[in-house]
């Protein structure tokens, strides 16, 4: 690891304040973070703790919403009973995902933040345009398997690794950012992250030095929460293809429906498509699967990862067909 | 010159800044550390006050062999900076136990050989008492079945995804599952 210098910061104010220096940034948990400067893959040569200031608070909102603060750990917010009865995909989201090591260390606002797992991305031998901008990308004629299928580029097609960011996608959160001058603004979980176009190394709307405070929940939308993460292994393994949903039926018609989709693209997808084609349809079979070819249609594959378009339907329907209680029907 | 500059005292940059000075509280006692921001607490602990009973396996947060508590909670040593633990209370395996007096969780495992070679058993079993406290709290897992319920019990399922963030190459799985549940079980006696 490179050296750096390092300071503890005790409010947002000064954490802002010290994010101008340059190459300063901001470290929570670390977990991400640490791993990529071992690397040499993230070199910043000052550190910010932000780890110590008082924004770990999980708060009823008035309008029934939730607001988490970004320093609340992961595992504080899965082990929440709020989120558990009220948000129980984000709750899910969470638990699927990583260690309970690293769960206890992981921030909200470091998990928003975490980069892809690509691994030619973290191979500095490797070709790509997200480590260093006009280098390539090894990954479109590499081994491709755990790659994007939906929003990805011709520079780049690596998919975010989050779990709870998926889950937020269909909740519609939204995400607190301080910066400069100490002024607020809130971002919408779907303009956080961005496509990666012919600028891979950009990822979110965050402006320099703005750090994040917090997320937003609004009043959970009505009906059964579920979270389906299908990986190589049963535990501990970033996602191939992962389901949010939260779905309400009356008398078997779709009355509310919320749908995103993580491990096949560059940025939690939230589907509008799936959706359109569910809410105020029959909760059948039939209209499961037109609802995930919908949620495919766009879907570009690279070799390795055709696999998961099939994979990203079927998860899509077993989980509509879960949450529905529908029995599988032709 | 250029050489002789190569051969003598690295620079200022190369050295790295200076050390910063950090109180550490490891297994009870306080000590007065100078170091550099960029040691982990995991090389912290090896290194420089030689408890080397936390493991570096990946050194990348995969393996779990350097699990230690930090105020109660399991983390990764690895992933973590000396510095950024100011004041925290720090527990590793030789907080747990000695030679002479076996935590109970040591002992179990070597009597139900829960390990073969034994390099991931202190992360294994600093994990275990961590994850025996969440289960405690009421922290829920990926594979218990109701969110709402406060009350979880520890089956082999919800053990072996609890424990997953440690990996043990020798594959001792079954008999490392049979320690912490006859530990756990051990433990709901007591009460």
């Amino acid at each position: 690891m490179r050296s750096f210098t390092y300071e503890r910061v005790s409010d947002s104010a000064s954490a802002v304040a010290a994010a101008s220096r340059p190459g300063a940034k901001f470290i929570s948990g670390g977990t991400n973070l640490l791993d990529l400067m071992k690397l040499e893959i993230e070199r910043p040569t000052h550190l910010i703790d932000i780890s110590r200031l008082p924004l770990d608070a999980i708060e009823d909102l008035p309008d029934g919403g939730l607001r988490i603060g970004a320093q609340a750990k992961n595992t504080e917010v899965a082990s929440d009973m709020r989120v558990r009865t009220r948000y129980g995909v984000l709750a899910r989201a969470l638990l699927a995902g990583a260690s309970g090591q690293l769960r206890n260390k992981a921030s909200v606002g470091g998990n928003l933040l975490q980069r892809t797992r690509c691994p030619y991305f973290y191979d500095p031998a490797a070709a790509c345009n997200k480590r260093e901008p006009g280098s390539g990308c090894s990954a479109v004629d590499g081994f491709n398997r755990s790659h994007a299928i939906l929003g990805a580029s011709d520079a780049c097609i690596a998919t975010h690794p989050s779990d709870m960011a998926v889950a937020l996608s269909a909740l519609d959160a939204e995400i607190e950012v301080v910066g400069e001058g100490n002024s607020s603004r809130r971002i919408s979980i779907a303009d956080f992250h961005v496509l990666p176009g012919d600028t891979p190394h950009i990822e979110t709307t965050l402006r320099a030095g703005e750090m994040i405070t917090g997320v937003v929940l609004p009043a959970p939308p009505p009906g059964r929460h579920a979270y389906r993460k299908v990986r190589d292994r049963a535990s501990y393994e970033f996602a191939l293809v992962s389901v949010a949903l939260v779905i309400e039926t009356q008398d078997g018609t779709i009355t509310s429906v919320r749908v995103a989709l993580g491990g096949v693209a560059p940025k939690p997808w939230r589907s509008a498509e799936a959706e359109a084609a569910l809410l105020g349809q029959a909760s059948t079979t039939a209209q499961f699967r037109a609802a995930a070819a919908a949620a495919l249609m766009g879907a570009s594959p690279r070799g390795h990862n055709d696999f998961k378009i099939e994979l990203a339907k079927r998860t899509l329907v077993r989980t509509l067909t879960d949450a529905t209680e529908q029995a599988e029907r032709v | 010159m250029a050489l002789e500059q190569v051969a003598g005292e690295p620079s200022q940059e190369e050295r790295g800044p200076e050390a910063f000075s950090v109180s550490l509280r490891v297994n009870g006692v306080v000590y007065e550390l100078e170091i550099e921001p960029r040691v982990t607490l995991l090389d912290a602990l090896r290194e420089r006050l030689r408890l080397t009973g936390a493991k570096k396996g990946c050194d990348h947060g995969q393996c779990g062999a350097c699990t230690v508590l930090v105020n109660g909670r399991r983390v990764n040593s690895c992933l973590t900076l000396a510095v950024m633990h100011e004041g925290d209370e720090i527990t590793t395996i030789e907080g747990l136990g000695t030679p002479e007096e076996l935590h109970a969780l040591q002992a179990a495992f070597v009597e139900c050989d829960g390990f073969q070679c034994g390099y991931c058993t202190p992360g294994q079993i600093c994990s275990t008492i961590g994850m025996l406290g969440e289960l405690r709290a009421g922290a829920p897992s990926h594979v218990t079945a109701d969110l709402g319920s406060p009350e979880i019990e520890l089956s082999d399922a919800e053990i072996r995804e609890r424990m997953s963030g440690n990996i043990c190459r020798c594959a001792a799985y079954p008999n490392i599952l049979a320690a912490i549940r006859q530990y756990a079980s051990g433990d709901e006696g007591h009460r």
